[in-house]
Formats: structure tokens, C-alpha cells, sequence
């Protein structure tokens, strides 16, 4: 916590199983502060549930997960707490379809942060804006388009300042004209200062935003380095036949 | 509208005319065949042999003037049970119904017992509930004397707890588990996530079975009479005793099918209305 060079993010000898489904089998991980890192890999190796396991919504099976120096992983953190410090986007923007846009923005503000109505919706309404979905506040999710709900995905999550934000395949759900304006809005978090650990198979994009790639294959990272390296010359033949593909 | 109609084709114009002289002999044939029913209903009744004493026992003004006072006068009794009940059912269903969606395997003791309530409450004959209650808890002699009605609502209460938590239940099953993930990873606690997410939710997906619950209940507090609270279904019974006359039964009748009119209709509105917006969402 002191240490300013110490990783924001650091995974060690990650383990997770489903019953007999061995997914993690030892994640090693550091991730610096503002640094952007892509995870790629086939579908089913492990991506979203090592982003589930960070986000402690799933408990792991082995390893320590450090989140700012804290063993996030030990039973006896208040899971709550270290969630509020985290984001993270879905691949199904799982937005609340009962509650207005504005609402589902606020909602971590009004009930976790417990702001006042008025500062939160304030917040909230600065964000609609950014996003250009003023308009769109007293609307309900079904109302919009999958590109305007992810994007209220995204600005739902980061609303309280998480430290980290988790994006799970954001764009996969999409219809491809949409992709570019959940992708722009990324791309301007980036900018922002934001921690990102993001999950993806939009290589382009992984290529341009990232600091450092990270290829997953049969649960254990087979290669990381930077994109122009991973993208470029990959040492694994793993990784080479996975990229071909694209 | 009459510049719109001017624009019309003049297929379409056919096309409205003709639906216009299908619906025209809809409405005849319907009318024609509710006067034939009315017409066998009226033969049958008149002409059978004790229809004039049947008339007479059950359908006699002079009684039904007579009864409804006390019989209205007793139905203000039911409602007061009926207002009480939602507010317990409400309550005490909800609470079964998230017991039972728990996964925790240290509540495990919990969700057996919610298990068994059910089971038992959904199982048992209204009446059988009412007597073990209305008689079974004032033997126990701790209270000292309690309230027929009480005692009424208090059965009504658990018996449809017991339906209304299956219902929620279901309702909460409905809602897609990553609902719950998305409102945990906003720092949501688990209670918060189970009142501000999924409560609202399920509720919204059920709402039509919790009304067909809500209006069988509207009837069952008429039952609470078994234990002596002077409802109207008592209030009737009174004044049959005094004149050997079931006029009053059917006023009390009456009166629980006036009472049920404006929910059941309400029902049938919310319905048609979550129908169309399905379609209205289908057509998106
Ligand atoms: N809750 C779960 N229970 C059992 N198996 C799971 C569960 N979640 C994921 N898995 C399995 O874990 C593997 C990895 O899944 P996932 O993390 O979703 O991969 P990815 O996101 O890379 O496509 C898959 O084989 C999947 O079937
Ligand atoms: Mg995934």
C-alpha cells in the first residue's frame, strides 16, 4: 500500500475448479496502476471467470489475489467493501430493468456510497452526458439500443471511482455496427487514468489500447508481453495458432 | 383522421368495410345467442315445481331489505381481516420465499423449516387450520381471552403465507442470476441486492398469480365466521336463525361479489396491459 511501485493488481498461483472442471490452474499476475491489460484467449479458457474471481464474485479455489497490497482473497475481508473498489462491465450489460437509466447509474452512489439524492443524481446526470444519453435518463433499459445500455454499463460501473475496472467481453453481444461507440468510450477511459483488466476477442482494439496482452490457454497464461510483441512476433506457438484464427 | 382517410387506397377502404360488416354481425349473433340462453334459463326455472318455494326462501326482497344492514355492518369485519391479512401475508410470504431461494449451507435449518411451513399450510383444508387455531391457541390458556376475529386473521394469514411464498418463490427463481452478480459488484450487500434487485423483480413477474391469491383470500375471510367473529357471513346466519329464511345468505353473497368486482377488474386491466406491452416489445 505504501510501496508506489507495487502493482494496483497482483494475481498469485490463482487456482479455481467447478466441481471436477479444473478452469484457473495457477494465474500469475501483476497489473500496474493505470495500465490497460487485455486477456485473450479461446472461448471457455477461463477469461470471464478470472475477472469473476478478482470481482470475488466467485471464490478461489487456491493463490492470493492483492488488491493495493490487501490479500483480498482471505475470508476475513469485508467482500463488500473491496467490491466498491472494483467495476467491472458484463458481456450482457446486465443492467437493472426495473429501474430507470439514471437509477441504475446512481444506484451504487444512493445505496453504497450513500450520497445525498440530489449530488447523486447530479453525478449521474454528468455522466449521461458524457456518454450523450442525457436525454435518455428518465428511460427505462429496454427502451435503448444494446450500444446505448453497454455504454450505461460502463458508466454505472465506473460512477463510484473504482480503483480497477473489469471488462468482460463488452462488445460480444453487440451488433457490429455498435461495437465502435463502446469501444470509443473505452478508448477515452483509457485516457481518463482508469486501471483496466479487460477480456476480449477485438484484436485491433486490444492491439491499440493495451499496455500488455495477456494470452490464457488451458487455465495458465501462455504468453504476456506487450501488444506489438504479442501481435507481432509471438514466441509461443500457442499464442500463434490462437491469433492465426483472426 | 378524415385527411388520412382520403389517402387510403381504395383496397384498403374495401379491406375496412368488410371488416366492419364482420364485426356488425359478430355483435348480432352474440346478442341473439345470450336472449336464447336467457330465454331456456327463464323456461326451465319458471316451469319447474319447486321453483315458487325456492324463490321465495332465497330471494325474498322483504328479508334481503331486512338483513342488510347487519349483514353490510358484518362485512366491514371482513374487510377489517382482509386489510390485516395482506399487510401479514405480505410479510410473512416474503420472508418464506427468500428463506427458501437462500444457498447458504448454514441456513440450511432455516430452509428446512420454511420447507416444512409450506408443505404443511398448502396441504391442510382451510376449516382444519381455522379450528386448530381459533380453539387450539386460546386452550393453551397464555394469552387470556383473544378475539375471534383475531384468531381468523391469524389463520388466514398462515394458510395463504404458505401459497403467496411459492409464488414469490418462483417469482425469484425467475429472475437470471446475473442480475444478483451485477448489483454485488456494485458493493451491493446481499440484503441490499435481495430488496433494491431481485424482490422488485420477481414480484413484477408473478404480479397476476398474487392477484388470483388475493381474490380467493377476499372470499376465505368470510370463513373466519367458523370461530364466531360476527362477520357477514355470521351476521346472515343470525338472521336465518331468527326467520328460517336464506335471503340473507344471499345478500352476504352478494356482497362478497361486490367487494371482489373492482380487484378482479383490476386483475383483468393489468393483465391486458402487461399483454400489450409484451407484443409491444416483441414488435421491436
Ligand atoms: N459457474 C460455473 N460452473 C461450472 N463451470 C463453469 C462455471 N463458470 C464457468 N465454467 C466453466 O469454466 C470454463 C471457463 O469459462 P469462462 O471463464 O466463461 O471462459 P471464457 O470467458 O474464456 O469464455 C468453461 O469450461 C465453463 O464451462
Ligand atoms: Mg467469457
Amino acid at each position: 500500500m505504501t510501496d508506489p511501485a507495487a502493482p494496483l493488481l497482483r494475481l498469485d498461483g490463482v487456482r479455481k475448479d467447478f466441481g471436477k472442471t479444473r478452469v484457473l490452474r495457477g494465474v500469475t499476475l501483476d497489473v500496474a496502476e493505470r495500465t490497460v491489460v487485455s486477456v485473450i484467449g479461446a472461448s471457455g479458457s477461463g477469461k470471464s471467470t478470472l475477472l469473476r474471481c478478482i470481482n470475488l464474485l466467485e471464490p478461489v479455489t487456491d493463490g492470493q489475489i492483492f488488491l493495493d497490497g490487501e490479500d483480498i482473497s482471505d475470508p476475513r475481508v469485508n467482500a463488500d467493501a473491496v467490491r466498491r473498489k472494483i467495476g467491472i462491465v458484463f458481456q450482457s450489460f446486465n443492467l437493472f430493468p426495473h429501474m430507470s437509466v439514471l437509477a441504475n447509474v446512481t444506484l451504487a452512489l444512493r445505496r453504497v456510497s450513500r450520497l445525498p439524492k440530489g449530488e447523486a443524481e447530479e453525478r449521474g446526470t454528468a455522466l449521461l452526458r458524457r456518454i450523450g444519453l442525457e436525454s435518455k435518463a428518465k428511460a427505462y433499459p429496454d427502451r435503448l439500443s444494446g450500444g446505448q445500455q453497454q455504454r450505461v454499463a460502463i458508466v454505472r460501473a465506473i460512477a463510484s471511482d473504482p480503483k480497477l475496472l473489469l471488462l468482460d467481453e463488452i462488445t460480444s453481444a453487440l451488433d457490429p455496427r455498435l461495437v465502435g461507440e463502446v469501444l470509443d468510450l473505452v478508448r477515452e477511459l483509457r485516457g481518463a487514468d482508469t486501471t483496466i483488466i479487460m477480456a476480449t476477442h477485438e484484436m485491433p482494439f486490444a492491439r491499440d489500447v493495451s499496455d500488455s496482452i495477456v494470452f490464457l490457454s488451458d487455465g495458465v497464461i501462455e504468453e504476456q508481453g506487450p501488444p506489438e510483441q504479442i501481435f507481432g512476433e509471438p514466441r509461443s506457438e500457442k499464442t500463434r495458432g490462437f491469433l492465426a484464427g483472426f | 383522421m378524415s385527411r388520412d382517410a382520403a389517402r387510403l387506397s381504395a383496397t384498403e377502404t374495401e379491406r375496412r368495410a368488410y371488416r366492419k360488416k364482420q364485426s356488425v354481425r359478430s355483435v348480432f349473433v352474440s346478442c341473439a345467442s345470450l336472449a336464447a340462453f336467457s330465454f331456456a334459463v327463464y323456461i326451465t326455472l319458471s316451469r319447474s315445481e319447486g321453483w315458487t318455494r325456492v324463490r321465495n326462501t332465497f330471494f325474498d326482497p322483504h328479508y334481503f331489505a331486512d338483513s342488510l344492514p347487519s349483514v353490510f355492518h358484518g362485512l366491514l369485519t371482513n374487510l377489517r381481516v382482509l386489510f390485516f391479512a395482506v399487510l401479514g401475508v405480505a410479510a410473512l410470504g416474503t420472508l418464506i420465499a427468500v428463506t427458501r431461494t437462500t444457498v447458504s449451507p448454514v441456513l440450511f435449518p432455516l430452509r428446512a423449516l420454511a420447507t416444512v411451513y409450506t408443505d404443511i399450510f398448502r396441504g391442510m383444508p382451510m376449516i382444519i387450520v381455522l379450528y386448530l387455531i381459533g380453539f387450539g391457541i386460546p386452550g393453551l390458556r397464555i394469552f387470556g381471552r383473544i378475539d375471534a376475529t383475531l384468531l381468523g386473521t391469524i389463520a388466514v394469514i398462515l394458510v395463504y403465507s404458505a401459497y403467496v411464498a411459492e409464488v414469490i418463490r418462483a417469482g425469484i427463481e425467475a429472475v437470471h442470476p446475473s442480475q444478483r452478480a451485477a448489483a454485488r459488484s456494485l458493493g451491493l450487500t446481499h440484503s441490499q441486492t435481495v430488496r433494491i434487485i431481485v424482490l422488485p423483480q420477481a414480484v413484477r413477474k408473478v404480479v397476476p398469480a398474487l392477484m388470483n391469491d388475493f381474490v380467493a383470500m377476499q372470499k376465505d375471510v368470510g370463513l373466519v365466521s367458523v370461530l364466531g367473529a360476527i362477520d357477514a357471513v355470521r351476521s346472515a346466519q343470525i338472521a336465518v336463525a331468527k326467520s328460517y329464511n336464506f335471503t340473507p345468505y344471499v345478500a352476504a353473497g352478494l356482497m362478497f361479489i361486490l367487494m371482489s368486482l373492482p380487484f378482479i377488474h383490476l386483475t383483468d386491466w393489468y393483465a391486458a396491459r402487461l399483454k400489450r406491452r409484451e407484443q409491444a416489445g416483441g414488435a421491436v
